[in-house]
C-alpha cells in the first residue's frame, strides 16, 4: 500500500513524464501478480508499514511482537538460546520423521536398520545429526533456563511461564532419554536400564521403594516386580520388546505431542506477558 | 604435574576447591568475573585442554562420542556464566554510581523486529545448522554391539544428563538421589518466583540486588548439577570407581569397602555393645538427628540470619523455602559425612527400604 502512495507521489510531481510509461520488469510484473500477492502478501518490506506488516501477516514471524525493546536484541541479553532451542526442536522434528522412515521399533529389525543407516544410505549423517542436535538442544535448554533466571525473568508477571518452561525441560531430558533406547545396541540398553532402575525406587509405588512393603493385605504384597511403576514404564520385568515399543511411541508421539501443546503456550504467555523482559 | 591434577580432581578435593572458588568469586566478584580474568581463565583452560589431549587416557575418555558434548558444555557453561556476571557486575557499578542499567540506557528506543531481530535470529540458526553439519560429518553418531542383556558393560552409565542423578547414587539410595532429588529439583525450580519476592532485578543483569537467590541458584546448578554431571562422565571407571583424568580405567583397581551406618558407629565402636533387635531403637540417634536437622535448624538459622526474610515472605512461603533449602543443603552434607566418615546411612531401616 505505502509503495503505492509513493509512485503515485512522483507521478503528481512530474506529469510531463506520465504519457512516456517506462515498460515494467519482468521482475516487477511478478512481484505485483496476484499469485505474488496472495503468498508473498506484503513483498519485500521497505517502508517502516509494511516492516510492520510482514510480521503481523505471518504465522512464523508473528511469534515475535512487531516492535521490540532494542536492547531485547541484543545478542549479549537473551543469548538468543530459547529461539535455539526451538530450532533444534524443528531440525529434530526432521530428522526424526527421516529416520522413522528406516527404522522399525523391534528387538529383531532396531539394531539393523541402525547399522543399514549408516552402511547403506549414501552420505548418511541424518542419524548424527539427530543425535548431536539432540545433546545440543538439551544444553540450549539449561543455558536458556539459567539466562532467564539471570536476568530476573521469572518474576511477576512471568512466574506460570517459567513454570512451563521448567515442564519443558523436564520433557526434552524424557525426549533425549526415550530415544536413548531406540538405537538397540549395548549403550543404550544399560543406559536406559540404569535409568529406570531407579523407578525400582519409588517411594511407594516401586518394589523395592520405601513403604512398598507396608502395602500389603493378608501378606500378600500389592506392589511387586510385576506390577509397580517400573513394570509400567518397561512393559515389563527388565528392558525387553515391550520397552522398545513402549519408548518409540513415547519418543515419536506422545512426547512430542505434549511438548509441541506447552510450547505454543510458553510462546503465548511470552508475547502475553510483555514480550522479552527488560527493566521497567 | 599430571599426578597432582590427579588428586586435585577426586571428588572431595575438587568439590571443596570449586565451592571455595565460587564463592570467594561472589565475595570479590568484580575481580573475578572481569573481562580480563575471563581472558586468564579462558586461555588457560583452553591451553590446558589441549596440552591434556597429548595424554592418551585423556583422550580416550574426552573423545568418546556421547562424551564431546560435555566438553563443549563446560566451556559453554563457563563462558555464559561469565557473560551473565560479567553484566551483572557492570549493572551493579551503575546502580552504585545512580545511573540507569546497561539495559535501561537504550530505551525507550524500540525496533522493528524485521529485520533488526528476524536476521539475528537467521544468523544464529545458519550458524548452528553449519556446527551440526560439521559436527555430524566430522563425528560419527556411537553405536556399539547388538543390545545383549546378559552383557553388562562396566560401567554402566546413565546418558550423560542423568550422571549427576547417577553419581548421587554414590552417596544416597536409590530413592532418593533418582526419585526425591530430581522431583525436588523440579518443584524447586518452579517454586523460586513464589519463593524469591524480590521485585528488583527483574529485566536487567544484576547480582547485587539479588545476592542470595543467585548465590543459592548458581551453587545447585553448577556444583550440585553440572559439576556432579561432569564427576560422572568424565572421572567414574569400572565399578564407578574414581580415576583421575590421566589414569588408566583398570577393572581390577580395589576401593576398600568400609562405609558403615551410623547405629554401627554409635552402638558398636563408642558404646561396645551389639546392635539392638528393635529398628526404632537401632535408629534412635539416626532419628533424632535428622528431626534435629529439619526442626531445630531453620529456627537457629531463622533467628540468626533470615529474620528480615521470614518477616517478607510471611511463614508459608518461609516454610517452603527453609525447607527447599535445607534438602538442598544435605546433598553436599551426606556428601562430606561420606568422604570424611565413611558414613553409610544416618538412618537405615533396610526392612521397608528405608535409608537415608
Amino acid at each position: 500500500m505505502a509503495d503505492e502512495n509513493l509512485e503515485k507521489g512522483s507521478t503528481t510531481e512530474a506529469p510531463e513524464a506520465a504519457p512516456k510509461k517506462k515498460k515494467k520488469s519482468v521482475w516487477k510484473q511478478l512481484a505485483e501478480s496476484q499469485v505474488a500477492k496472495s503468498y508473498f502478501r506484503t513483498g519485500i518490506p521497505k517502508t517502516r508499514r509494511s516492516r510492520l506488516l510482514v510480521v503481523l501477516n505471518s504465522l512464523w514471524l508473528h511469534l515475535h511482537p512487531a516492535r521490540t525493546r532494542r536492547h531485547a536484541v541484543r545478542l549479549r541479553y537473551t543469548w538468543c538460546m530459547g529461539g535455539l532451542s526451538f530450532f533444534l526442536f524443528m531440525v529434530l522434528t526432521v530428522t526424526g520423521i527421516l529416520l522413522m522412515f528406516y527404522y522399525r521399533p523391534t528387538v529383531e529389525y532396531a539394531y539393523m536398520d541402525i547399522v543399514d543407516l549408516r552402511e547403506q544410505v549414501p552420505l548418511g549423517i541424518m542419524r548424527e545429526l539427530h543425535r548431536w542436535a539432540a545433546h545440543l538442544m538439551v544444553i540450549t535448554v539449561w543455558l536458556h533456563m539459567f539466562r532467564v533466571f539471570m536476568t530476573g525473568s521469572y518474576k511477576p508477571p512471568r512466574e506460570f511461564n517459567w513454570g512451563v518452561g521448567v515442564i519443558l525441560l523436564v520433557l526434552t531430558l524424557l525426549l533425549s532419554f526415550t530415544g536413548y533406547l531406540l538405537p538397540w545396541d549395548q549403550l543404550a540398553i544399560w543406559a536406559v536400564t540404569v535409568g529406570t532402575n531407579m523407578a525400582r525406587a519409588t517411594p511407594f509405588l516401586g518394589h523395592e521403594g520405601p513403604g512398598a512393603s507396608l502395602l500389603q493385605i493378608g501378606g500378600i504384597s500389592l506392589v511387586h516386580a510385576g506390577n509397580d511403576v517400573r513394570f509400567a514404564l518397561l512393559g515389563g520385568r527388565f528392558v525387553g520388546e515391550a520397552t522398545l515399543l513402549r519408548f518409540y511411541v513415547l519418543h515419536c508421539v506422545a512426547l512430542p505431542f505434549v511438548v509441541i501443546i506447552l510450547m505454543a503456550l510458553h510462546f503465548f504467555r511470552i508475547r502475553k506477558d510483555g514480550n522479552i523482559s527488560g527493566p521497567v | 604435574m599430571k599426578d597432582i591434577i590427579n588428586v586435585i580432581s577426586d571428588p572431595p578435593i575438587l568439590f571443596t576447591l570449586l565451592v571455595i572458588i565460587l564463592f570467594t568469586s561472589f565475595k570479590y566478584s568484580e575481580i573475578f568475573w572481569s573481562g580480563k580474568a575471563m581472558i586468564v581463565v579462558g586461555v588457560s583452560s583452553v591451553l590446558f585442554f589441549i596440552v591434556s589431549l597429548f595424554d592418551e587416557n585423556f583422550l580416550l575418555i574426552v573423545t568418546k562420542p556421547d562424551n564431546v558434548p560435555i566438553v563443549g558444555l563446560i566451556f559453554l557453561i563457563f563462558f555464559f556464566t561469565w557473560l551473565a556476571m560479567w553484566q551483572a557486575v557492570n549493572n551493579d557499578k551503575r546502580i552504585a554510581a545512580g545511573k540507569p542499567v546497561m539495559e535501561a540506557e537504550i530505551e525507550p528506543n524500540r525496533v522493528i523486529v524485521w529485520p533488526d531481530l528476524v536476521y539475528i535470529e537467521l544468523i544464529a540458526l545458519t550458524l548452528t545448522l553449519v556446527l551440526l553439519i560439521g559436527w555430524s560429518v566430522l563425528l560419527e553418531a556411537p553405536l556399539e554391539q547388538p543390545a545383549n542383556p546378559a552383557n553388562s558393560p562396566n560401567p554402566s552409565k546413565a546418558p550423560w544428563y542423568f550422571l549427576g542423578l547417577q553419581e548421587l547414587l554414590v552417596y544416597f539410595d536409590p530413592w532418593i538421589a533418582g526419585v526425591l532429588l530430581p522431583g525436588l529439583c523440579v518443584v524447586g525450580l518452579m517454586a523460586i518466583p513464589f519463593i524469591d519476592k524480590n521485585p528488583k532485578g527483574n529485566g536487567y543483569y544484576s547480582f547485587a540486588e539479588r545476592k542470595m537467590a543467585i548465590s543459592i541458584f548458581i551453587f545447585g546448578w553448577l556444583l550440585l548439577w553440572i559439576l556432579l554431571i561432569v564427576i560422572g562422565t568424565f572421572l567414574r571407571g569400572p565399578n564407578w570407581n574414581f580415576f583421575g583424568p590421566y589414569e588408566y580405567w583398570d577393572v581390577h583397581k580395589l576401593e576398600p569397602l568400609v562405609n558403615i551406618n551410623l547405629s554401627e558407629i554409635v552402638y558398636i565402636k563408642w558404646f561396645g555393645v551389639g546392635l539392638p533387635n528393635n529398628w526404632f531403637l537401632r535408629e534412635i540417634f539416626g532419628i533424632g538427628i535428622l528431626l534435629a536437622y529439619f526442626m531445630i535448624t531453620p529456627l537457629i538459622l531463622t533467628k540468626k540470619y533470615f529474620s528480615d526474610l521470614f518477616l517478607k515472605l510471611g511463614i508459608g512461603r518461609y516454610a517452603i523455602f527453609i525447607a527447599l533449602l535445607l534438602l538442598m543443603v544435605s546433598v553436599p552434607i551426606k556428601m562430606y559425612l561420606r568422604w570424611l566418615f565413611n558414613l553409610k546411612y544416618i538412618l537405615a531401616i533396610p526392612e521397608i527400604f528405608f535409608n537415608i
